[in-house]
C-alpha cells in the first residue's frame, strides 16, 4: 500500500466513511452482467450447495442441491447451471465484427495481416468475493474432464451433456481473471476496494457486507458502526443478519439450519422409497417434496443478502464515469473471448491439467506486461493515482515556460525542441531520462536535459517524436507556453517480451517437447494415461476424466 | 468427521495404501513394504506419560537397534511430549512410520483435495508447521536412540482430485523446523508470564463473572494485528481497543511499518494537516512525505467537480 492510500484509510477512520481511491472506474462494468452467487458444502471439494445467478437484479434463478453428497443431484443442479449460464455466453458469440489479427506464416514465417471475426461484446461474470472467483475455477476445474454418454459410452457415471462444456468456460473465465485489468470475471469486493480506502485492514475489507457498509452504509449513520453490524449482528436464532458471502457458509447456519433440514430430506427419501407404490407413498412424496422447499428456502436466506449486495455495489460503482483507457483494455477481453470460441468451435480437447513450458512462460509474461500496462494507464486515465505515482516521483507535472526550437545534427535536421517547465514535483530524474507525455492518447517520448542553477524547480526536456517527417514540426504537436502536463517516467505502452521458442522447440532444461498428444505435458503421469500400444492414430483422444469411485464423499 | 473418515480410509487394511504411497514417493533405496508384513504396534497404555513411554518403546524395537532384521513399521497414532514454556506438551501427530535403514517419518494426513498434485498454500503451510513440531518432539526420542534418525520431510496425505482416494506429497519442513525451534527457546515461560498479572486474576470461564472475566482480560496487553481475526476468538475485543486507542496496527501491520514514529491515527492525520505533532520534529521524512501525500491527494480530488465522488455524498 503506498502512503497516500494508507492516508486515504486513515481519513476513512477519522471520517467513519470510506474515502476515494479513484475519481474514474478502472474497469469495464458490462450493461447486462451476469451475477453468480455460489454456496460449496462445507469440507468437501468443487461439491456445490446452491446458487443465485442471472442478469436480472430483481428475479435469479435459484438452483439448490437438496443432498451435496448425492451425485445424481449435484449433475442435476450443473445442467441446470449449464442451461442458465451458457445460453448467456452464447448470445454474445456470434454478434461479430471484422478485425485484423497479425499470425505467422507457416511457410515463409513472415507476420502478415489475417482477417477474423471479433465479437461485438463480450458476456461479463460478477460473483462477490475472490474466493468466489477461485470457487468458478474450480468448477470449471471440476466439469471440464467430465465425459458424457455421447463421448464415451462406457464412462461409469456419465455427465449431463453441456456439464463439461461450461467446466471449459468457467475454466476460461478463472485463467482470464488472473490478468490484471481484465472484466471478464471480477469480484465485487475488488471492484469495490480499488475505488475506495476504507478504515479498515485488506483482510477485513475481504468481507463484502463491511465493506459496502464503509462506502455506503445503510441509514447514512457511521460506516464503522455499520461494517460492525455487518460482521457480528445475529438473530434469535443465532444467524448472522449478513451472512457471508460465500463460497463458504457460515458455520452456525450449517449445524443448526441446514444438518437438521438435510437429514430430514433423506429420512423423507428413505421413506418414499420404502413406501414405493404403496398407499403412503403420496404422503411421503409431499414429505420430501417439503423438505426439498425448506432446504431452498434457507439457502437462498443466504445468497439473496449476498445478491442485493453486489448490485448495490455495481450501483455505486456506476456513479463513477469509466476511466478513456478501459475500453482498449475491455478489447482485449473480447479477443480473449472470442478466442476461447474459436477453440471451443473448432472442437480443440478441454485445457490441459498442466500448461506445458512454453504456454506457461507466456502466460506469465503477458500478465507482467498486462499488469504495467494496467499501472500506466490507470494512472494516465486518474489524476488521483498520478498522484500516487508523483509522490513516488515516477511522475510530475509541469507548467511549459519556454519552448526553444533546436535540431539534432545529423544529414537532414529534425526538430529536437527543448521545453523549459516548471515544476513542484520531486521527480527521480537522472541523465537523459527519458519522460513520456500522452499527445492525443498516444505517447511522445522526451529525454531530461537538466534542472536549471536557480533550484527553484525549473527543468528542461528535449523533445524526441511524433512531430512529423518535416524539418518543422507538425501543427499541434509541440506544446505552448502556460500548457500544463503530467509527464511520466515509465512507459505508457509496454511491448511484449522477447519471442518464446514455439512448443515443439521446448528445450530440454524445461522437460523438452511434450510426448503426449491431446495432454499437457508435464502432466502429472496416471498409470491409465498411456496410450494403447497398436499404434492406430485416431482422433486427438479425450484427455483422461478424473478417477472416480461408487462414492466420491469423505 | 470428514478428516476422520479419510484418515480410517488410508490407514485402512494395515496401512497398505499408506505405506504403498510413502514407499512410492519416499522409499528411495529400500525394499518395498509387503502387504500384511507391516509391523503396526499396539500403542495403548493407560494415561498420556504411559503412552509416551509406550511409544518411544516402540520407536526403539522398530529401529531395530537390538540387530533385528529391518522391517517396515506404522505407529498409528503415537503420542509424544515437547517441552513449551517449561510445561509439557503432548502431541498425536496421525501416524510416524520407521522405515528398515532406520528413519522416522511423519506422516500427516489431511482433508483438504490435492487437485492436480496441487494444493491451497495456506492449508499445506499449517500442515507443514504442525508436522515440524512432530519433527522436533521425534527428535529428542531419536537422539537416546542407535541408528535412528528422523526425516527432515514429511509425507501429506490427501484426497486426490474430487474424489475420496488418497495421494502424497513430499513436504520439506527444515524451515519450519528451524523456526520452531527459535521460536521454542524465545518463548517466555509461563510463570514469568503468570508473574506479570495482578494477583488473583482469573480467566476460568466457570468461576468468574463476565465483568471480573472483563477486567482479567483487560490487565493484559494484547499486541493486535488484523492476522488475528483468522485465528483468535478474542480478536474482534483486541481489535475494539486498538481502534478505540486509534492505533494504526488496527490497518495493518505493513501500516504501521510506513508511518515511522506516529502510531495513532490522530497523529498521523495532524502531521498530514501540518499541525507540529508532538515529539516528530518537521523535517522528520515521515511527516514531509505525509504532508506531501496530502497535499497531493486534495488536488487530485480538488480538480474534480462537485459531487463526481460517488459513495461519499
Amino acid at each position: 500500500m503506498s502512503l497516500i492510500s494508507t492516508l486515504a484509510r486513515l481519513e476513512a477512520v477519522e471520517s467513519g466513511r470510506a474515502q476515494p481511491l479513484a475519481t474514474v472506474c478502472h474497469r469495464r462494468l458490462s450493461d447486462r452482467p451476469l451475477v453468480f452467487v455460489p454456496l460449496t458444502t462445507a469440507g468437501e471439494a468443487g461439491a456445490p450447495l446452491g446458487a443465485l445467478v442471472g442478469t436480472d437484479r430483481g428475479s435469479p434463478r435459484l438452483l439448490t442441491v437438496a443432498q451435496p453428497r448425492d451425485r445424481d443431484l449435484r449433475f442435476a443442479f450443473l445442467a441446470e447451471l449449464a442451461e442458465t449460464l451458457l445460453p448467456h455466453l452464447d448470445a454474445y458469440a456470434d454478434d461479430v465484427e471484422p478485425a485484423e489479427r497479425s499470425e505467422t506464416d507457416p511457410e515463409t514465417g513472415k507476420r502478415v495481416k489475417v482477417e477474423v471475426e471479433l465479437c461485438v461484446d463480450a458476456p461479463q461474470l460478477i460473483v462477490p468475493n475472490r474466493p468466489g472467483v477461485d470457487f468458478v475455477r474450480l468448477l470449471g476445474r471440476s466439469m471440464r474432464f467430465r465425459r458424457t454418454a455421447e463421448q464415451d459410452p462406457d464412462t461409469p457415471y456419465p455427465a449431463p451433456a453441456r456439464v463439461p462444456l461450461l467446466g471449459r468456460w468457467l475454466t476460461h473465465y478463472g485463467e482470464r481473471a488472473r490478468v490484471p485489468g481484465s472484466s471478464l470475471l471480477l469480484a465485487a469486493t475488488d471492484l469495490l476496494n480499488r475505488h475506495w480506502a476504507t478504515g479498515q485492514s485488506n483482510l477485513e475489507d475481504q468481507h463484502l457486507g463491511a465493506l459496502l457498509a464503509w462506502i455506503d452504509p445503510p441509514d447514512g449513520g457511521s460506516g464503522r458502526d455499520a461494517a460492525l453490524r455487518a460482521e457480528t449482528d445475529r438473530d434469535g436464532r443465532g444467524q448472522l443478519r449478513c451472512p457471508p458471502a460465500g463460497p463458504a457458509t457460515d458455520p452456525a447456519f450449517d449445524n443448526r439450519l441446514l444438518a437438521p433440514a438435510i437429514d430430514e430430506y433423506d429420512r423423507a427419501r428413505q421413506f418414499l422409497g420404502a413406501a414405493e407404490d404403496g398407499p403412503g407413498a403420496d404422503e411421503q412424496l409431499g414429505r420430501l417434496t417439503r423438505a426439498e422447499r425448506e432446504i431452498r428456502a434457507l439457502l437462498e436466506s443466504q445468497l439473496r443478502p449476498t445478491w442485493d449486495a453486489v448490485w448495490r455495489g455495481l450501483d455505486l460503482l456506476r456513479e463513477l464515469p469509466e476511466g478513456a483507457r478501459v475500453a482498449d483494455r475491455w478489447t482485449r477481453d473480447r479477443w480473449s473471448f472470442t478466442g476461447h470460441r474459436d477453440r471451443v468451435r473448432s472442437g480443440e480437447p478441454p485445457q490441459p491439467r498442466h500448461d506445458d513450458a512454453v504456454t506457461a512462460a507466456q502466460k506469465l509474461a503477458s500478465r507482467e506486461t498486462a499488469q504495467q500496462q494496467l499501472e500506466a494507464q490507470e494512472a494516465l486515465d486518474d489524476p488521483l493515482v498520478l498522484a500516487g505515482r508523483r509522490l513516488a516521483g515516477e511522475a510530475f507535472i509541469g507548467e511549459v515556460t519556454e519552448v526553444v526550437m533546436a535540431y539534432s545534427e545529423s544529414k537532414r535536421p529534425s526538430p529536437r525542441p527543448l521545453v523549459t517547465l516548471y515544476s513542484e514535483d520531486t521527480p527521480q530524474l537522472g541523465e537523459r531520462t527519458k519522460v513520456y507525455r500522452s499527445l492525443d492518447g498516444k505517447p511522445q517520448s522526451a529525454e531530461f536535459v537538466g534542472w536549471e542553477p536557480d533550484g527553484g524547480g525549473t527543468l528542461v526536456v528535449r523533445l524526441t517524436d511524433r512531430m512529423g517527417r518535416g524539418r518543422e514540426p507538425a501543427e499541434g504537436s509541440l506544446p505552448e507556453k502556460g500548457d500544463v502536463i503530467a509527464w511520466t517516467l515509465f512507459e505508457h505502452d509496454q511491448r511484449g517480451g522477447p519471442k518464446l521458442p514455439s512448443t515443439e522447440e521446448t528445450p530440454w532444461t524445461h522437460g523438452g517437447p511434450p510426448a503426449v498428444e491431446g495432454r499437457g505435458p508435464g502432466a502429472v503421469p496416471l498409470p491409465e494415461a498411456r496410450t494403447p500400444a497398436d499404434g492406430t492414430p485416431s482422433a486427438p483422444p479425450l484427455p483422461l476424466p478424473d478417477p472416480v469411485t461408487e462414492d466420491d464423499f469423505l | 468427521m470428514r478428516g476422520n473418515a479419510f484418515e480410517a480410509r488410508v490407514k485402512a487394511d494395515g496401512g497398505t495404501e499408506l505405506m504403498r504411497l510413502l514407499h512410492e514417493r519416499m522409499g528411495a533405496g529400500s525394499p518395498p513394504p509387503v502387504p500384511g508384513e507391516v509391523l503396526v504396534p499396539d500403542l495403548s497404555a493407560a494415561g498420556p506419560e504411559g503412552r509416551v513411554a509406550r511409544t518411544a518403546l516402540a520407536l526403539r524395537e522398530a529401529t531395530g537397534a537390538d540387530g533385528s532384521p529391518g522391517l517396515w513399521t506404522l505407529l498409528v497414532h503415537p503420542l509424544v511430549a515437547l517441552d513449551v514454556a517449561g510445561s509439557p506438551a503432548y502431541l498425536e501427530p496421525d501416524a510416524v512410520v520407521v522405515g528398515p535403514d532406520g528413519r522416522w517419518t511423519v506422516v500427516e494426513i489431511k482433508s483438504f483435495p490435492m487437485i492436480d498434485s496441487s494444493a491451497d498454500p495456506a492449508k499445506v503451510g499449517a500442515a507443514a508447521r504442525q508436522a515440524a513440531v512432530y519433527v522436533l518432539a521425534l527428535e529428542r526420542i531419536a537422539a537416546r536412540t542407535t541408528g535412528a534418525r528422523v526425516d527432515h520431510s514429511v509425507l501429506l496425505v490427501c484426497p486426490r482430485d474430487f474424489s475420496n482416494l488418497p495421494t502424497a506429497s513430499v513436504v520439506d519442513v527444515r524451515k519450519q523446523l528451524s523456526v520452531t525451534r527459535r521460536q521454542l527457546t524465545r518463548l517466555t515461560r509461563i510463570e514469568d508470564l503468570a508473574a506479570e498479572l495482578p494477583e488473583g486474576t482469573s480467566f476460568d470461564l466457570e468461576r468468574c463473572s463476565q465483568a471480573e472475566l472483563t477486567a482479567a482480560v483487560d490487565s493484559v496487553t494484547a499486541a493486535y494485528a488484523p492476522e488475528c481475526l483468522a485465528a483468535c476468538e478474542l480478536a474482534f475485543h483486541c481489535r475494539g481497543r486498538a481502534r478505540s486507542a486509534g492505533a494504526v496496527e488496527a490497518l495493518g501491520r505493513g501500516v504501521r511499518g510506513e508511518l515511522g514514529g506516529l502510531t495513532t491515527v490522530g497523529a498521523v492525520l495532524a502531521a498530514a494537516r501540518g499541525e507540529s505533532a508532538p515529539g516528530t520534529a518537521d523535517d522528520d521524512p515521515t511527516v514531509v512525505a505525509l504532508r506531501r501525500a496530502a497535499a497531493l491527494r486534495a488536488e487530485a480530488l480538488r480538480s474534480l467537480p462537485e459531487g463526481a465522488v460517488a459513495g461519499c455524498r
